[in-house]
């Protein structure tokens, strides 16, 4: 019996934390996944949301309802971030993998020691009526600073995959990333398409990071944490399925509560690889790849 | 040329005053510039939120300096940021001995980055201060390092036997054991298990888990099938965070009446105030509090000096963990020194291994390898935490000693009916 509601509990608290999960993978999953930039600096940016979202609560705004409010700020930062990347590495013919992972994990060190330098190092954290409290089904209990942010992705997913398959705009995301040369022709500006991309995703980090701050404190470095996860994620998905990814988190997310209760906790974090690893071995387009 | 006999002697004498002058005025100078005391600290990186130890430096040198300084000569304080990364000490440790020439040092903060230079400070044989580093010389056995933190002798298996003590005084029979996968915590663990054993408790579950881990709640299900009666934590601030948030949310069970021990992050004003009452209850370790038996002479001063400087630094408002023990630090300097009347090394070691020493953290004495002759590590109870407020925690009655019994303050509350409160 004793075994039952573990096993419960795990694949309850799985489902849980891999919506998290998937919410913080979600803006990988457009600028990786889609339009295959790999933006190691999202976790960072992820974290500087979580503390802008940290800055609003103090006032008393809900922390959902003040990531929302930065993500138009944010989106207009993810604008400039693409501008500078554009005119850095891809005007330049410079946009390889390697260049733009230095300077993405330049970008990322910079947000890092910047929080630092404006917050400090210690952690931070909101304040919401409902941490410390658990919705209890029989024998599952579920803690609602997880339930909450969690409740939120499915919401996300839906609206941004209407947004990129049935928008003109959001197909034009989409056939950027496969021929930007006949996008040209078709007379949309590719850059302009992407930068919006860009943008989208980094509003979608500062939700991710209200998410994120809700579940526990988080410090300057916290992003650290998530950066191999959240690419495991989308590479697990199939690049740029969006539906795919919130299955992929779950997976992982469950996969890594089941390992926790019943083998040993040391062993979670390496969940996600071995999937990723066993999955790519037999389907290497991802679980979902084609999937749009 | 020939040279005269009369000529040949003025040169000499001229040559002997030029060759001496350089070492004359070297003496000269050395006798006016000013006592020098280095460290690397952490001031970037993710061991940054410990930059407070500075303000302990600074309060301590202004102090002196203010009352003229040791032996007539002003202090300086060299710090550089070794940005938490152990492969930077060794150079900045370098530096500061043979192009900075200090005369004393302290330790980076903490056992990883001390680990690095334990070796060349032995092997230049430097007198050095360890702050809050665990265990850093028992292997080396350096004679001229000395311990500014209480662990103890055998501090690395025994720093936290006062939560074993505690266990041990009310009965407790089956221990459970949570700790990070770090050496720090694994070492702790051990030593936990070791000294359950020694009471004869059985150890009902043994967990690690990884120090990224943020969801606890598999975690502590598993720790409540086994029913226990205490359980020792060993976790850092994120996942203390996590783990209290975890006992609320999905309860420990009725067998439980002990929890905490080893939990590092409950002694930051940050944590203290986001977790406020979900603290209540819990057993754990501390180096200093305000109860009333704490009151050493200074530290009341000094806290409120350290006050307004953290708050414009923007680090730990509170204060109570590592700064005066960083003071307390200085202050093994300056009163061997002052004792001794000398800078030289080693006539300062040897007289603090002999006499005790006064200090804003209580009476110290060392042992040969530089530990405190005594455990003083305090397991404290929150009790009655009552809102977020950080005000609260600077006032007696909020973090109760139960361990050591010389410096108990209160009584232990048992552990659910300290979070009805």
């Amino acid at each position: 019996m004793i075994v039952l509601d573990l096993a419960l509990n795990a694949v309850a608290t799985g489902i849980v934390l891999g919506s998290i999960y998937a919410l913080l993978a979600l803006g990988l999953a457009i600028t990786f996944g889609i339009l295959h930039i790999p933006n190691v600096a999202h976790p960072a940016i992820v974290i500087a949301g979580a503390y802008a979202v940290v800055v609003l609560n103090r006032f008393g705004l809900d922390p959902i309802l003040a990531g929302l409010l930065w993500s138009i700020p944010f989106y207009f930062i993810g604008l400039a971030f693409y501008e500078f990347y554009a005119r850095s590495f891809e005007s330049r013919g410079g946009g390889n993998t390697l260049q733009s992972l230095t300077l993405f994990f330049g970008i990322s060190l910079v947000i890092e020691i910047a929080l630092v330098v404006a917050y400090g190092t210690d952690l931070r954290s909101v304040r919401v009526g409902y941490v410390g409290e658990s919705l209890r089904l029989g024998t599952v209990a579920i803690p609602y600073r997880f339930l909450v942010p969690a409740l939120i992705t499915p919401v996300v997913v839906f609206l941004l995959w209407l947004y990129l398959s049935k928008t003109n705009t959001g197909l034009a995301i989409r056939a950027v990333a496969h021929d930007e040369r006949a996008v040209s022709v078709a007379g949309v500006n590719p850059t302009a398409i992407k930068r919006h991309a860009f943008g989208i995703a980094t509003a979608l980090a500062v939700i991710a990071g209200a998410a994120l701050v809700i579940t526990g404190p988080v410090d300057p470095f916290a992003g650290r944490i998530h950066i191999g996860r959240v690419f495991a994620i989308v590479v697990l998905a199939g690049m740029g399925t969006i539906p795919g990814t919130l299955a992929a988190a779950i997976i992982i997310g469950v996969a890594e509560s089941l390992v926790m209760s019943f083998a040993s906790p040391s062993w979670a974090p390496g969940v996600a690889f071995a999937i990723l690893l066993a999955t790519l071995a037999l389907r290497p387009t991802g679980l979902f790849g084609g999937v749009r | 040329m020939r040279i005269s006999r009369r000529q040949f002697t003025k040169l000499s004498a001229a040559a002997s005053v030029g060759l001496a002058a350089p070492a004359i005025w070297t003496k000269g100078r050395a006798q006016n510039r000013p006592v020098r005391v280095g460290c690397s600290a952490s001031l970037t990186g993710p061991l940054s939120g410990t930059k407070n130890m500075v303000i302990g430096y600074e309060l301590w040198r202004d102090d002196v300096n203010a009352a003229g300084g040791l032996l007539g000569r002003e202090v300086e304080l060299i710090v550089y940021d070794d940005q938490s990364a152990p492969s930077n000490v060794p150079a900045i440790y370098s530096k500061l001995v043979d192009v900075d020439q200090v005369d004393f040092l302290f330790t980076p903060y903490g056992a990883n980055l001390t680990a690095t230079i334990m070796p060349f400070a032995k092997q230049r044989d430097r007198f050095i201060v360890g702050i809050l580093t665990l265990a850093s010389n028992d292997q080396l056995k350096h004679d001229k390092f000395f311990q500014a933190a209480p662990w103890g002798p055998d501090g690395a298996t025994n720093w936290a036997r006062g939560f074993f003590d505690i266990a041990n005084s009310t009965g407790v029979k089956k221990m459970a054991i949570l700790a990070a996968d770090t050496e720090f915590s694994k070492t702790a663990a051990e030593g936990g298990r070791r000294v359950s054993e020694e009471f004869g408790m059985d150890v009902v579950d043994f967990q690690m888990y990884p120090p990224t881990n943020r969801d606890f709640s598999a975690i502590i299900r598993n720790i409540r099938a086994t029913e226990p009666e205490a359980v020792f934590v060993c976790s850092y601030p994120a996942d203390s965070t996590a783990i209290v948030h975890g006992i609320q949310e999905i309860g420990l069970g009725d067998s439980a009446r002990l929890f905490g021990g080893g939990m590092v992050g409950p002694q930051y004003a940050s944590l203290m105030e986001s977790l406020g009452p979900s603290l209540n209850g819990i057993v754990n370790f501390h180096l200093y509090v305000p109860e009333p038996t704490m009151k050493f002479e200074g530290i009341e001063s000094f806290l409120d000096r350290y006050r307004p400087i953290a708050e414009d630094r923007q680090v730990d408002p509170l204060g109570f963990y590592i700064p005066p023990f960083c003071y307390a630090a200085g202050q093994f300097i300056s009163t061997a020194v002052n004792a001794t009347g000398s800078l030289d090394q080693t006539e300062v070691s040897n007289w603090l291994h002999e006499n005790p020493v006064d200090t804003v953290v209580g009476q110290i004495n060392f042992d040969e390898i530089g530990n405190w002759t005594e455990r003083r590590v305090l397991m404290i109870q929150f009790q009655n935490v009552d809102g977020s407020g950080i005000d609260q925690f600077r006032q007696a009655g909020k973090e109760v000693i139960i361990d050591p019994p010389d410096y108990k303050s209160g009584e232990l509350v048992p552990l659910m009916d300290a979070r009805k409160t």
